[in-house]
């Protein structure tokens, strides 16, 4: 990488992937670098959040005197509600997921693939621990699927792939990437389309990091 | 007259059986009825299937299980059905010993299944799973162009229910997101056991906000259990 290159950190994910959330947009938002984004959408710019344990309307973290401990978010951190918020059961939460009612969820990943393949809760078929949880519901239902996630590996390996090798979250339902590097959609036909790469980095550079071949928008 | 209060917890586990398939509501804390799983455990039913949203945290040796994770050590669950096991936890241990089954569903699914039980509907079709794991072995066909899954529908001999307030026909109110899986759990099974903190005379909470009405509670015991704690 070039010298004085700055990746984004968790925080900068999120911020990047919160600028482009519309106004008036239903979200569910996911374990990890997703659940910060709420933080970075302005307060101005009206944007349901809803938790898979039956919330729509989530709020900012509470301050300590105004913990409520009957509302927690799919992360089991306590959570505020907005004016408007709303309380449902099990079942009806997750009609809003699988009736494809969210315009938006965003996951974090593993690894992506050109068809839109998504693995982001196993890294082996063999692993004892499955932890499944909303992810395969809101991968199928919601509009849009955004995923946050470094755009290799601690040890380098890509996860911009061409096809994954972990097991599957989903097939072909990832619209977009966000990375530390870039902004990559998912175009039906066509693959990893880069719309954004951060400053000092090119877009071979940028290749050179990924499996899959990407395209220029 | 109507009354489904019980007044002891040995009343409310009454014939709760070997091999029984229990519901147990709840998520992250909130909503767990703690108090009728202790009950459970003092109660004795062995070979038992339990449906519960998550099977537990990462074991932490200066905490004894407590709820599922006590019930798994004391030999008493054959198999759970569950969205999420961690390694390391006292269930994902269990399951890696060959001790334990454990079907793990998307949570959406899991969710669904209960709420068809108590709807009567057998059987679903879902593209949620299609093309994964969690499809292995099922009827898989074609929708408006989409692949989708068959699941079957998930009763439970037995459902422990935890409500905010309830009155003698079994009406119940849930707190905030301590709803998640009670009214779906409380629909789906045969026996509907119900722990509430508050018990309210019959009339007093308004017919508006009900939310699970009695017709689907058999008994209602009052512990005053108190606020959830924060996963340890």
């Amino acid at each position: 990488m070039s010298e004085g290159l700055k990746p984004l950190g968790r925080v900068g994910m999120a911020a990047r992937a919160a600028r482009d959330i519309p106004e008036g947009w239903y979200v569910n938002l996911g374990i990890g670098i997703p659940t910060l984004i709420a933080d970075h959408v302005p307060a101005e710019r009206e944007v349901v959040f809803h938790s898979e344990n039956g919330i729509l309307g989530v709020g900012p973290a509470p301050e300590a005197h105004k913990q409520n401990p009957w509302l927690v978010n799919a992360s089991t951190q306590r959570i505020s509600l907005r004016p408007g918020g709303s309380f449902v059961h099990h079942a009806d939460s997750f009609a809003m997921v699988r009736g494809g009612h969210l315009d938006l969820c965003v996951l974090g990943g593993f690894q992506v693939a050109e068809n839109g393949d998504l693995a982001n809760w196993s890294q082996s078929a063999a692993e004892v621990g499955r932890q499944i949880g909303g992810a395969m519901d809101l991968a199928v239902g919601a509009r849009q699927v955004w995923v946050t996630m470094e755009h290799t590996t601690k040890d380098g390996r890509p996860r911009i792939l061409r096809q994954c090798s972990y097991p599957l979250t989903a097939p072909g339902c990832v619209t977009r990437v966000y990375t530390n590097l870039a902004v990559l959609d998912v175009v039906g036909g066509r693959g990893f389309v880069v719309t954004d790469i951060i400053p000092g980095l090119s877009f071979e550079e940028l290749q050179a990091r990924s499996e899959a071949v990407l395209h220029r928008a | 007259m109507i009354d489904k209060f019980v007044r002891s917890m040995a009343e409310a586990m009454n014939g709760i059986r070997d091999g029984s398939t229990v519901l147990m509501a709840g998520f992250g804390e909130v909503g767990s009825p703690h108090a009728l799983l202790d009950g459970l455990i003092e109660q004795g039913a062995t070979n038992l299937t339990v449906v519960i949203n998550s099977t537990g945290r990462v074991r932490n040796p200066s905490q004894p299980a407590q709820g599922l994770p006590r019930l798994v050590e004391l030999g008493r669950v054959r198999k759970v059905i569950t969205s999420f096991v961690r390694n390391h936890s006292v269930v994902g241990d269990a399951v890696r010993d060959g001790v334990l089954e454990a079907e793990v569903v998307p949570q959406g699914t899991l969710a669904e299944r209960i709420r068809a039980a108590g709807a009567g509907v057998p059987a679903f079709f879902t593209p949620t799973g299609a093309g994964t794991l969690v499809a292995e072995g099922k009827e898989v066909r074609d929708y408006d162009g989409r692949a989708c899954i068959l699941e079957r529908a998930l009763p439970g001999d037995v459902a422990l229910v935890e409500a905010w307030m309830a009155d003698r026909w079994g009406n119940l109110v849930f707190r905030d997101a301590s709803r998640n899986f009670n009214p779906i759990m409380a629909m789906a099974g045969k026996l509907t056991i119900v722990q509430t903190h508050h018990v309210c005379d019959l009339g007093q909470l308004p017919a508006n906000e009900i939310v699970t009405p009695g017709i689907f509670v058999d008994r209602v015991l009052h512990v005053a259990a108190g606020d959830p704690t924060l996963p340890r």
